[in-house]
């Protein structure tokens, strides 16, 4: 039973972390049907963005107040970066074949890993740790430290900043989506991108929040696995993505509240199959392989996902 | 005066085939234009390029004066033209009432309530349902919203395309009646049908096209006498 809850607790953790990547592959392909398989680079951005605001600002400072400011410089450096890469990588191909944005993004995630591995410590304004190995990301008071002790499961206080991360952005997400003009018009433009036109909307405009929004949560989550890991690396996006785009297509892409229940339910998942599936086939190094198993049987039983594939919309 | 919207020359292709050939028509303040033709004859696209949604590969668009030719479509409707699509295109999973706010999305003036209280005048039903999804809707109700939902950009020219299609008799009757309706509220109109006869009868004037060309054009009355538009459209010998 304590193992359960344990896992339980481990799991709700990880897949917290991935729904938060999650809404960014599912809010962009519910308005333009596009797959950014750069999306996992934003959220590596945003933790670089996180550390580099610290380094500059307060480096040395771990008071819980300076949290505040990283989390805003983590979400300028991925907004910023999501939105060029809108601009530059995606809207001159919005009508090449399918084919051709896939290829750019894969271009894009491959130009953004190296530019960090390479420069980032040789930036001439700040004096940046080089980041070809990982990188020590500040341990911040309250958010890290001692874990919680319930009986005998531990929860980790980083596991509770992950967790009450979402839970906010969930929120903050509902009530823009549903309750605030540009949500809707988001909306209006997945169910109806040329009607949508029709009402005075701009189409393109909205393209750009959906890539800031979706940016947002990623910067969040990028800095969630910062104090999780305690540190960070210019890789880390990889995984990271292809596990929130599994979490994405598993609840239904184009589906925000899916993503969100795709993301929990991989999360718990594999945590299950680390602590229950006994033998060769069951600990950690096998949790990647039930991860995608678990897709691929989602897939085949259900193509559009736990929710479905409903594009951007009210639960 | 000049007429609130000018089409000149317009020619409009999808790839090599062209769609539109090269026609020419106005519309004149307070009127009802009809345009008709059978299924194909460049009717919608006609629509789809003058509220920007297509680009013409050669001809001009003015309304009110302006050259909105090569405005983009989402700021024609901040001009005071407004269109409602063929198969009426409402968002399905938004309630009635935001879908009738999308209408007056490109507002920034405080009458918008006003004109919400406007459309559910012209449809009670839209009040009555106001919170369902759209997407529940018959056909007809749907054609309401649609309609409704173009008046709350407050247009100074409301373009429908088919607003008749697949409707009941009575329903029809209702939507054809409502054109009269604004018309007389000082909207002017642009009207597509099929239904020839029902078109005509309201038309200040009415143009027939066939295959992308302009075949004809008189005033509704004339139209309708015509022996080519009875025979063609009126299912006369
Ligand atoms: N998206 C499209 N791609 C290619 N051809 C099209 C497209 N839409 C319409 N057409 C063609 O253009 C012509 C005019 O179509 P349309 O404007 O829809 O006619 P109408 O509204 O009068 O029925 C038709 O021959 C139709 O097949
Ligand atoms: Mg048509």
């Amino acid at each position: 039973m304590d193992a359960f809850a344990q896992q339980l607790v481990n799991g709700l953790t990880l897949g917290s972390l991935y729904a938060l990547i999650a809404v960014g592959y599912t809010v962009v392909y519910g308005i333009i049907q596009l797959i950014n398989f750069a999306h996992g680079e934003i959220f590596m951005i945003g933790a670089f963005g996180a550390l580099s605001t610290w380094l500059i600002f307060f480096d040395g400072n771990l008071a819980l107040w300076v949290l505040p400011f990283m989390i805003l410089g983590a979400i300028l450096a991925s907004v910023t970066t999501a939105v060029l890469m809108e601009r530059i990588a995606y809207r001159p191909l919005r009508h090449a074949p399918r084919l051709a944005p896939l290829i750019s993004a894969i271009g894009i995630s491959i130009f953004l890993q190296e530019a960090v591995r390479l420069f980032y410590g040789s930036v001439p304004f700040a004096d940046f740790p080089d980041a070809k190995q990982r990188v020590p990301f500040p341990q911040i008071e309250v958010v890290t430290g001692p874990a919680f002790q319930l009986g005998n499961v531990t929860i980790q206080r980083s596991a509770l900043f992950t967790i009450g991360a979402l839970i906010m952005c969930a929120a903050g997400l509902w009530y823009f989506v549903n309750l605030t003009k540009t949500g809707r018009a988001m909306q209006a433009v997945s169910q109806d991108p040329d009607t949508a036109r029709l009402m005075g909307i701009n189409v393109n405009r909205i393209i750009v929040v959906a890539f800031a929004v979706g940016a947002t949560l990623a910067a969040i989550a990028g800095i969630a696995q910062g104090l999780q890991v305690t540190n960070i690396n210019f890789r880390m996006g990889f995984l990271a993505g292809l596990k929130a785009f599994t979490a994405a297509v598993l609840g239904g892409i184009g589906n925000v509240w899916g993503a969100v229940v795709g993301g929990l339910t991989l999360g718990i998942v594999e945590a299950m199959a680390v602590q229950f599936i006994p033998g060769t086939f069951g600990g950690s190094p096998w949790k990647d392989v039930w991860a995608f198993a678990l897709l691929i049987i989602v897939l085949v039983f259900r193509p559009q996902g736990i929710l479905g594939a409903r594009v951007v919309d009210r639960a | 005066m000049s007429a609130m919207l000018e089409v000149k020359d317009l020619e409009v292709a999808y790839g090599k085939i062209k769609a539109v050939k090269g026609i020419s028509f106005d519309v004149n303040e307070g009127e009802v234009v009809s345009l008709i033709g059978t299924n194909g004859a460049g009717k919608t696209t006609t629509l789809r390029t003058i509220s920007g949604l297509l680009r013409p590969t050669s001809g001009s668009i003015r309304f009110k004066g302006k050259d909105i030719t090569t405005v983009e479509a989402h700021d024609i409707v901040q001009l005071g033209l407004a269109h409602s699509p063929e198969g009426r295109r409402i968002f399905p999973r938004l309630t009635v009432e935001e879908n009738l706010y999308l209408g007056a999305f490109a507002r920034k003036d405080k009458g918008i309530d006003a004109d919400l209280e406007a459309a559910y005048e012209l449809f009670p039903i839209l009040r009555e349902r106001r919170a369902q999804p759209a997407g529940t809707f018959s056909g007809g109700e749907q054609q309401m919203l649609a309609m409704g939902r173009a008046m709350m950009s407050r247009p100074q020219l409301l373009m429908l395309d088919e607003p008749s299609m697949g409707l009941s008799p009575i329903m029809m009757k209702r939507i054809m009646t409502t054109v009269t309706t604004l018309q007389q509220q000082g909207t002017t109109i642009l009207l597509v049908e099929q239904n020839a006869q029902a078109a005509l009868k309201r038309a200040t004037k009415g143009y027939v096209l066939e295959v992308g060309s302009i075949v004809l054009s008189g005033t509704g009355a004339e139209l309708l006498s015509s022996d080519d538009v009875r025979k063609a459209y009126l299912g006369e010998d």
